[in-house]
């Protein structure tokens, strides 16, 4: 056969030739010819009145944006991926230990992680996204500084560990001593904020699917974060998103790291239970 | 439909059918096309140009370029700040003259591809590619 | 060496006698296209990989001319014949002098 994957592109224009619906499509994603990826599952039992059915953000994006996540080498996320590798191996601060030094093969040590993140902490007795975790790990167990919060080698390195829970369903845990916090996140998920007087809950429940101006509003899930977006070239992470989503309602927005945006993780985090880890995305 | 990699590739056979549009271009677009065939006569057919009809984001649109028996591509996108994207020559260890990449566009606008054929002949391919201004996404 | 620059290529380990095959190509660089502006409104300088080449046991398989146009960590697939066993070589060649390679070796079977 003469034709080769370069003309996949065209190949699948023909097989949809007028995107005009915006809704979520009916297409598979398995990664690598390996991974088959839970991408629409029914909504775990704490949405069942607002949400029949939980979608994962691939579905609203063309079928270009598609493909490129369902192959590693496609995928421009796994650049990050690979220098997050790098910096797993690298000897970090005072105490002359890389992650490796506690951690060994992240391939085998952080599997399944992805999914049961944010949760609570019982030593330091609050809600834990993985980025406080790592940032922990850096300064009291490495004696390194810690990383810029949804920094660059912070994404990246939630990237990595992520990789690990690819086609794990997110399992994030709401009751117990998290409740509280996730009550809050769930809170903050339907106020509406700034001038535009938008809630979370305003585009990605009440209308996914729909457009914004020519954009496919999707239904906000997280189990693709940290996502590599067309847009900037480089990975973004769900507090980063936050940010960006609240300035575009034209209100102050809350800071990455900020409680609000923790509580809010953990509450999105909940509503996506049940798809599976994604991470590195392919987003627009 | 599926989207294991392989399926992709098996659908691959009516990948021809997109390409050749009215044609239009910009005065540096017409320099760039000059310089690339020296002013000969550019014909059709022969070239394919495989692009997406509407990008989701202008900063990474995959397109391909085939044309059997060229020496060399060029692909030029005529309403971006200067119009030169890539050029492929191809050696003699090619398999086939085809190659594909990602590329930018400043907005929505014509794509052309010129190949230089062995003989000496250039023939041209074009797309209209659709930029989409995002809601947020975008 | 400009900073976090790492090629990826993808070559099948083993390949019929004159087989033809697909390569993929990747190298980690911020293509700066020398169109866009700092916060203070000076142009960013443009700083790309000009050029890319594929070479199998020293013949020519493509050699590329990238310009800014072309997206954020280059992209490049392209279909090589493989005539016997070798080594492919991959060479970028970067705006500010800087080269890097990658090969790859292929065996016949």
């Amino acid at each position: 056969m003469k034709f080769k994957a370069m003309t996949a592109i065209a190949a699948l224009v023909i097989s949809a030739p007028f995107m005009a619906s915006a809704e979520a499509d009916d297409d598979e994603l398995i990664v690598n010819d390996e991974i088959t990826m839970v991408t629409k599952t029914a909504a775990p039992a704490h949405l069942a009145d607002d949400v029949d059915e939980i979608i994962s953000g691939w579905h609203f994006r063309s079928d270009e944006t598609q493909i490129m996540q369902a192959d590693d080498f496609d995928n421009p996320g796994m650049i990050f991926v690979e220098q997050a590798m790098d910096d797993w191996n690298t000897v970090m601060g005072s105490k002359d230990k890389s992650c490796a030094s506690c951690h060994g093969d992240v391939e085998e040590s952080m599997v399944g992680v992805r999914t049961v993140y944010p949760k609570w902490n019982d030593a330091k007795e609050t809600v834990y996204t993985m980025e406080m975790q790592i940032n922990d790990c850096l300064t009291d167990g490495m004696g390194a500084e810690a990383w810029k919060k949804s920094g660059s080698k912070m994404a990246r390195m939630e990237a990595l560990i992520s990789v690990q829970s690819r086609g794990m369903p997110m399992n994030v845990a709401i009751d117990g001593p998290a409740e509280a916090t996730w009550e809050e996140g769930k809170e903050l998920y339907y106020t509406r904020t700034g001038q535009l007087d938008l809630s979370c809950a305003s585009c990605h429940e009440e209308n996914y699917g729909n457009r914004i101006r020519s954009d496919h509003l999707s239904q906000g899930q997280t189990n693709g974060f940290p996502v590599y977006r067309l847009k900037n070239a480089k990975l973004t992470t769900a507090h980063g998103r936050f940010k960006g989503c609240v300035r575009d309602t034209r209100a102050e927005t809350y800071n990455p790291g900020s409680p609000e945006f923790i509580a809010l993780e953990l509450y999105v985090a909940s509503r996506g239970n049940g798809l599976s880890v994604e991470a590195p995305s392919v987003r627009n | 439909m599926n989207f294991t990699r392989r399926e992709t590739l098996a659908l691959g056979v009516g990948a021809a059918a997109l390409t050749v549009l009215p044609f239009r271009v910009h005065a540096a677009a017409d320099e760039a096309i000059a310089a690339f065939t020296g002013g000969a006569e550019v014909g059709e057919g022969g070239i394919e140009l495989t692009a997406p009809e509407i990008a989701e984001n202008g900063n990474t649109v995959p397109i391909g370029v085939s044309a059997p028996g060229a020496v060399a591509i060029t692909v030029l996108a005529t309403g971006n700040p200067t119009p030169g994207v890539v050029t492929f020559n191809f050696g003699a260890g090619a398999a086939s003259q085809a190659a594909s990449t990602r590329i930018r566009l400043a907005g929505t606008q014509d794509v052309v591809a010129i190949a230089k054929m062995a003989d000496g002949s250039f023939v041209q391919a074009a797309s209209t590619i659709k930029v989409t201004i995002g809601g947020c996404g975008g | 060496m400009a900073s976090g620059v790492k090629p990826r290529v993808k070559v099948p380990k083993t390949a019929a006698a004159g087989e033809a095959i697909t390569i993929k190509t990747l190298i980690s660089h911020k293509m700066e296209s020398g169109q866009r502006k700092d916060k203070e409104g000076n142009v960013i300088p443009r700083s790309i990989i000009n050029r890319f080449t594929c070479e199998f046991n020293g013949e020519s398989v493509i050699d590329v001319t990238l310009e800014p146009a072309i997206s954020t960590n280059p992209y490049i697939e392209f279909d090589a014949t493989v005539p016997e066993a070798g080594e492919f070589k991959f060479t970028w060649y970067d705006d500010d002098g800087d080269v890097y390679d990658t090969a790859k070796k292929v065996a016949i079977g």
